[in-house]
């Protein structure tokens, strides 16, 4: 019980140590570029977020016009948790929208909804 | 101008969806704001042509659709149809003993509501309930056979204007039930018949034009280039909901049927073109 406790907290501890010292801020900026371009393969994607549905998003083909186009997305949305609310369930800001509650719904999991949130904040 | 009409729109929308639980709705009110509203929204498109759907909103679509009608792929389905019409059944009668006029151009007045019944009588409904009259077998529903039928009973009524009475409280009830049908949200993704084909008839779902709700039963069943056959409408409105991920009802259940009444109520004034041909 105790060897346990102790082997495991080192190894998490070596974890952060080499994450910590290989170049943090290059891999962090890669997680994030790597992050986006899974947000933008799920917000494409007809059977996951289909956002092109309704709107014109940067590098997405024949886009609907249902909703506005995805741009100027930090300006819009200055704090990214309010951004993240308009996709889990954008009901809560226009009750009688048509935009499917994404999160709410379970139309996308959780870790989904964060990464199309890093896409459309990339926009 | 741009301006004008958006508000316009916004004002219209509003009102409609959050009267969804109000009571007391009257139908002809409701039918001319209805109507008014797809009037304002395409100020161009002459009031007849709704009948024609999303062609009646979009030229670009609309030359392939007459080129398409100019051979229409439901040709040999009318034909067919009129030859299952005319066939006796074993008993040798046949469905023109079942309808008024022999059943010849008299689409314009279903569906509607039998008061003694006290339910909504759609023309595919009562197509079977004459087989099942005289001893025959009930044909299936969305498509095939009974699709045929109604294609030939839709081409005798072709330029009969849609006259869709509510007599009583309880034809009253059934609307308002087909009513709160269209205008309430299913499915994973949360949405309502009226986000599409109200709120946003015009605008594009990825390539799709949405069409106006008016106009939608004139032209039914249509010959689907997406089925390669003739279809429902309740075979439509089964697209429609699983298209939400919704569960569809089944066709000729009591909800389609009210959901029919109220659509094709609102259509009022409309001149029936059926069958039709669609993407
Ligand atoms: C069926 C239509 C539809 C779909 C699908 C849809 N949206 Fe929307 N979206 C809208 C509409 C309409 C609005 C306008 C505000 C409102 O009514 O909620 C909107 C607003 C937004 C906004 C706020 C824009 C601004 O500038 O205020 C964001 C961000 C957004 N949508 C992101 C998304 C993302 C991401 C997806 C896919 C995962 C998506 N939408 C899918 C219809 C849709
Ligand atoms: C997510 C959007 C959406 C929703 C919600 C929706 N539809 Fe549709 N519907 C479409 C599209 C797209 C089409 C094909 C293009 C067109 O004609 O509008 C269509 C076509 C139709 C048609 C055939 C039109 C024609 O001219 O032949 C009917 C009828 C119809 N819908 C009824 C309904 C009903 C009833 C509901 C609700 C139960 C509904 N729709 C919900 C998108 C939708």
């Amino acid at each position: 019980m105790r060897m346990k406790t102790l082997v495991i907290p080192s190894l998490s501890a070596l974890a952060l140590v080499s994450t910590l010292t290989v170049a943090p801020t290059v891999s962090a900026a890669e997680d994030t570029a790597a992050l986006i371009e899974e947000g933008k393969r799920i917000a494409f994607n007809r059977k996951k977020g289909n956002c092109l549905a309704c709107h014109a998003i940067e590098g997405g083909a024949l886009p609907g016009n249902i909703g506005p186009p995805l741009v100027n997305m930090k300006e819009r949305f200055p704090d990214k948790a309010k951004l993240k609310e308009q996709i889990w369930d954008a009901t809560r800001a226009n009750p009688y929208t048509i935009m499917p509650p994404f999160g709410r719904h379970e139309i996308l999991e959780p870790d989904e909804v964060d990464k199309v949130v890093e896409f459309i904040y990339s926009l | 101008m741009k301006k004008l009409t958006k508000k316009l729109g916004i004002l219209l929308l509003a009102l409609p969806l959050a009267q969804v639980a109000v009571a007391d709705v009257s139908p002809e009110e409701e039918l001319v704001k209805f109507q008014n509203y797809y009037k304002q929204k395409f100020p161009d498109v002459p009031f007849q042509d709704f009948a024609n759907g999303v062609y009646s909103i979009d030229p670009a679509s609309r030359e392939q659709w007459e080129a398409l009608e100019e051979f229409p792929p439901y040709e040999i389905d009318i034909e067919e149809g009129k030859r299952l019409f005319e066939t006796p059944f074993a008993n040798g009668k046949s469905y023109a003993d079942c309808f008024e006029n022999g059943g010849i151009g008299i689409a314009q007045n279903y569906p509607y509501f039998d008061t003694e019944k006290k339910e909504v009588i759609t023309l595919a409904l009562a197509i079977n309930r004459c087989r099942i009259e005289n001893g025959e077998k009930p044909l299936k529903y969305k498509k095939g056979k009974i699709a045929k039928i109604l294609a030939y009973m839709a081409y005798t009524s072709r330029g009969n204007t849609l006259d869709i009475k509510i007599p009583n409280k309880d034809a009253l009830e059934a609307w308002k039930k087909g009513r709160q049908f269209y205008f309430s949200r299913r499915g994973q993704l949360n949405l309502a018949c009226a986000h599409c084909h109200l709120d946003n008839a015009g605008r594009r779902i990825r390539a799709d034009i949405l069409s106006p709700a008016l106009g939608h039963p004139t032209h039914f069943p249509v010959y689907r280039s997406k089925w390669g056959e003739l279809g429902t409408l309740h075979r439509r409105f089964a697209g429609c909901n699983k298209q939400v991920r919704a569960k569809p009802f089944k066709a000729q259940s009591e909800e389609y049927r009210n959901l029919e009444y109220f659509l094709t109520y609102m259509s009022n004034g409309l001149k029936l073109n059926g069958p039709g041909v669609r993407k």
